[in-house]
């Protein structure tokens, strides 16, 4: 490829090539502290490229190709080009996966425990976890965190935040503007803007964290909490999970292990503020 | 006369943890992990003695359990046909 660049974030390394610079720089921007793969050696490549050869220069559309492909991906505009390469990113993690169980959930530590927070769509674990790593956590990722089948430790993915919509001012009133990417607009999941992790936390992102509390949020409700059985927190997790089935019965016993020894609650909450209140509450209830 | 006669596999071939009301078994040679609640993890056990009909899972769990047989064939056999569909027991 013409530009690339190589990253790794936690225990993970990626090579992303391109056929544009642009991506490629405001990548090197954001991901300026963090080191390159171990040995040099990535464990996934993405790939941005045009559907068709002219498509590099006439109204250019980012395809995203890389080890692992899904075939019906729409191409994304040029100047989304760091949205492309981010889900490429996650794609290849999704896909391709094996050394951990994979949990599509954030995650943030204090004194060396974690704090597991998971739901759909717009529920607010990414938000929160970025809140929750201005607020005294070490943040651990927004996205995907890892599950070591091994050491039923928690390994820390922290990627870039990808804040949406109303997620962004909030944020913006927390963390400095050298932190933040540009605004894209209008991309498929509405307005993105990217917040760079804190130095302390990508510093501190090879120690893993032993889970305490797993937490499924619920945004826009009046706020309440509920306790999340071991059986239910299973199938969530399972469900969460992009490579349960793929990683057999290691995927079982540690998924198994944490419901067991981790306790689970649901909570509604109708602003962050409330939020952060809630969560603190639990975390000393519950993760004494 | 005797009802269909299932067996299954040995209990190497499963890890059962109990969680709350309900239990998973991870079956290993399906890779496939089944969230079940009694009487599922009683009746597999039941058959590790050997094939067996509902009627004879009822005796040996009557054995080993506390509990009312009255009634309890059909209930097994339901469960059985359950057990067949999801491939951790089959007709002997």
């Amino acid at each position: 490829m013409r530009h690339h660049f190589s990253v790794r974030i936690g225990p993970v390394g990626f090579r992303i090539g391109s056929a544009w610079p642009g991506p490629i720089q405001t990548l090197r921007t954001l991901y300026a502290d963090y080191p390159a793969p171990a040995d040099g050696i990535a464990d996934f490549t993405v790939r941005l490229e045009p559907g068709r050869p002219w498509r590099r220069f006439i109204r250019p559309a980012v395809e995203i190709r890389g080890d692992f492909t899904l075939p019906d991906a729409a191409p994304l505009p040029l100047a989304q080009g760091l949205l492309a390469a981010e889900m490429g990113m996650n794609l290849q993690m999704a896909l391709g996966q094996r050394r951990y169980l994979l949990l599509h959930a954030s995650a943030v530590e204090r004194d060396g425990r974690a704090l597991l927070m998971t739901g759909n769509s717009g529920a607010g674990k990414s938000t929160l976890s970025a809140l929750l790593g201005e607020r005294g956590w070490r943040f651990m990722g927004d996205e995907f965190a890892l599950l070591d089948p091994a050491t039923g430790l928690l390994h820390a993915f922290p990627r870039m935040v990808s804040l949406k919509n109303q997620a962004i001012a909030a944020m913006e009133a927390e963390a400095p503007p050298e932190r933040f990417g540009p605004l894209l607009r209008d991309t498929p999941k509405g307005d993105i803007r990217h917040l760079r992790p804190s130095a302390a936390a990508v510093a501190a992102m090879d120690a893993p964290a032993a889970p305490a509390l797993i937490l499924f949020p619920r945004f826009g409700f009046a706020a309440d909490e509920r306790t999340v059985a071991p059986s239910e927190a299973f199938v969530r997790l399972t469900q969460a999970s992009t490579n349960y089935v793929a990683l057999g019965e290691a995927g079982f016993a540690s998924l198994s292990g944490l419901v067991t020894t981790v306790p689970s609650f649901a909570i509604d909450y109708p602003d962050t503020a409330s939020a952060v209140t809630q969560v603190e509450r639990l975390w000393a209830e519950a993760a004494p | 006369m005797g009802g269909i006669v299932y067996r299954a596999d040995p209990p190497a071939a499963r890890r059962l943890v109990t969680l709350d009301a309900l239990d998973l078994i991870y079956h290993v040679p399906s890779g496939q992990t089944h969230l079940v609640s009694e009487p599922v993890p009683q009746i597999l056990e039941a058959l590790v003695a050997g094939p067996a009909d509902a009627a004879q899972i009822v005796t040996r769990l009557a054995a080993a359990h506390d509990f009312d047989p009255t009634g309890a064939e059909a209930v097994i056999a339901a469960r059985l046909e359950e057990l067949e569909a999801i491939g951790l027991v089959w007709r002997a």
